[in-house]
């Protein structure tokens, strides 16, 4: 870890009508690092990864990526300086094989820029290039499985499928919104490793994330939303001591806070 | 009494192997069936010309140069509806503004119709791109009525500013001097549409734009820009359109507000819930179908419309996948009877 910081988020706020989404939320993201947004539900884990990607326009606030100002860009672009997504609703081309979903992120100019997976160079046939990348995630080459169609696939290699279009754009930093939610153990099991080897191959990786124990298992620091407000931010052990926290996941145990 | 029970067994034509579009062929036979279908369909579509003339009389080749140019604009609807997800009714914009760009280069500058139908073809998608450009952003039925609003008011704003000939069109366009040449050229542009539409959507950026239709959000995330992949889609489509009505434009050797009628928005989608949406070729069939009908038709007066909108009703309740759907489902299975 080099310790310099690729993600800057800086007070970020947000609001949908009076609902006040995000309020000045504001951390940083370290080159090489895994780093864990956690919350109750509705504490506005999501809205931040909208705003950070461009899907959604935030009200005011700052987003530095790499040292650039990437405020308010639209998706695509933020994409294709090395910023990617997943969905937590998963999102594949429903009507096309696997493996022809992942052409879609290899047509991009990032994509063409970089060239091919891992090799570099030329990108070459993106068919190919594809199912490289599909095994590489966890799809058996072999098996039919990259050639199905994506509406066939089970959850656990729609949630692969995301990552791997991720993937297809060479990515500097993953934005994970939920990867393990809805995963039998036994998936989840085998996508903890596939996590720790993206960080090996050098990506920076945001995972928003319910299930703790996987996560706090790669993440090295968390970060705690609530009420659309940063609670605290820290190592895993420390962050789940802090009071505010357990109050957050757990309510309080006072009665007067109620009234 | 004696009953023997029987169900029908479907089984899908082992050669069409692990996912749509890759095929094992081994023999001739599996060669023959693999071309059969495409060749019947060119050969068919040659043969048009000189059959129907020779059957039912001059008037009729007439028709078929109809028919191959609401097939273009079929061809255009169906692309744009089943591979880049847009409704589109702009059918008679793409007519009307391919039409009077192809009638005032002729008439005007004097170019001849081997000037005038690519310069409106290109010339025409530009334009219909650039005034559909603030509408792409828009999904499903809020954009087809954008791209019906504009035929409408153009057809006004003509008619009101009385340019371009006012209510009177553009007379004296230029004709086509041989009517092989007016025959077959529109054929073989229909033909070189299919089967280039056909291989678009299976290319690259024809995957772009499925994706587009199937989910615009990823595509976004993918790093692409879902409204310049609308655009190359929407340019492709009204190019189409536009050399359809740079080429009625020729055959009638006039361009007029009728051009807009909506006549060309609402037979192309006709034709393809006929011949089956997303097969590109079931509404070139459709067409082909639907025109010569609403011509015999008119024989019958006003009735034509009835007997028209019950054969539509029909086709809608009974076989509402269309046409080719249908048959291409068939052709690839085998059906036998199995004793239980």
């Amino acid at each position: 870890m080099s310790g310099e910081d690729i993600l800057q988020v800086k007070q970020v706020s947000k609001t949908f009508g009076g609902v006040q989404a995000l309020l000045n939320v504001s951390f940083n993201v370290q080159q090489g690092e895994v780093f864990g947004i956690i919350g109750p539900n509705g504490s506005g884990k999501t809205t931040l990864i909208n705003c950070i990607t461009g899907f959604i326009k935030m009200d005011s606030g700052k987003v530095l990526f790499q040292g650039k100002n990437i405020s308010n860009r639209t998706p695509n672009k933020i994409a294709n300086l090395g910023l990617t997504r997943t969905f937590q609703i998963m999102r594949p081309y429903y009507s096309l094989p696997a493996y022809k979903n992942l052409v879609i992120p290899l047509f991009s100019p990032r994509a063409r820029r970089t060239g091919g997976w891992r090799g570099g160079g030329k990108l070459g046939d993106r068919g190919t290039v594809a199912i490289d990348i599909l095994e590489e995630i966890g799809f058996e080459r072999d098996s039919f499985v990259p050639y199905k169609l994506a509406s066939s696939l089970p959850t656990g290699y729609l949630k692969r499928l995301e990552l791997a279009r991720c993937l297809a754009l060479r990515p500097d930093v993953i934005l994970c919104d939920e990867v393990f939610s809805g995963l039998s153990m036994s998936e989840i099991a085998s996508m903890v490793p596939l996590i720790e080897k993206l960080q090996l191959d050098g990506i920076t990786l945001v995972m928003i994330e319910h299930r703790l124990r996987e996560l706090f298992r790669v993440a090295s620091r968390v970060m705690v939303l609530n009420f659309g407000q940063k609670l605290t931010e820290g190592i895993p052990e420390e962050v789940m001591q802090d009071e505010r926290v357990k109050e957050a996941y757990l309510g309080s145990e006072k009665a007067s806070d109620y009234i | 009494m004696d009953t023997i029970e029987r169900r029908r067994e479907r089984l899908d034509r082992g050669i069409k192997v692990r996912t749509e579009g890759i095929y094992a062929v081994s023999s001739w036979q599996e060669v023959a069936y693999l071309v059969l279908p495409r060749l019947v369909l060119i050969v068919g579509l040659l043969l048009l010309p000189l059959l129907i003339p020779s059957l039912f009389g001059p008037y009729w080749k007439r028709v078929i140069s109809y028919a191959a140019i609401y097939a273009l604009l079929a061809l255009g609807f169906d692309f744009l509806a089943h591979f880049v997800g847009l409704v589109s009714l702009g059918g008679a914009f793409f007519i009307g503004v391919g039409g009077y760009t192809a009638a005032l280069l002729n008439t005007s500058l004097g170019l001849p119709p081997a000037l005038t139908i690519p310069m409106a073809t290109i010339g025409g998608a530009i334009i219909c791109t650039l005034l559909l450009l603030p509408a792409l952003p828009l999904r499903g039925v809020y954009f087809a009525i954008v791209t019906l609003m504009y035929p409408l008011a153009l057809m006004r704003i003509i008619e009101a500013l009385n340019i371009f000939g006012g209510t009177d069109g553009i007379l004296g366009v230029a004709g086509f001097t041989n009517r092989w040449i007016e025959q077959y050229l529109i054929i073989f542009i229909v033909i070189f549409a299919l089967f280039g539409l056909r291989r678009l959507v299976n290319e690259d950026i024809g995957l772009v734009f499925r994706g587009v239709k199937d989910n615009d959000q990823s595509v976004r995330a993918s790093g692409l820009s879902v409204t310049l992949y609308k655009a190359i889609a929407v340019f492709i489509a009204s190019g189409l359109g536009s050399l359809g009505g740079a080429y009625l434009a020729h055959i009638y050797m006039w361009s007029g507000i009728s051009q807009f009628a909506l006549d060309f928005s609402i037979i192309p989608i006709a034709a393809t819930v006929i011949g089956g949406g997303g097969t590109l070729v079931g509404p070139l069939l459709g067409c082909f179908f639907l025109v010569p009908i609403s011509e015999w038709l008119r024989t019958f007066g006003t009735l034509r419309i009835v007997f028209y909108s019950v054969i539509l009703m029909a086709f809608i309740m009974f076989r509402s996948e269309g046409i080719m759907v249908y048959a291409q489902r068939k052709y690839h299975q085998f059906q036998r009877w199995v004793k239980v």
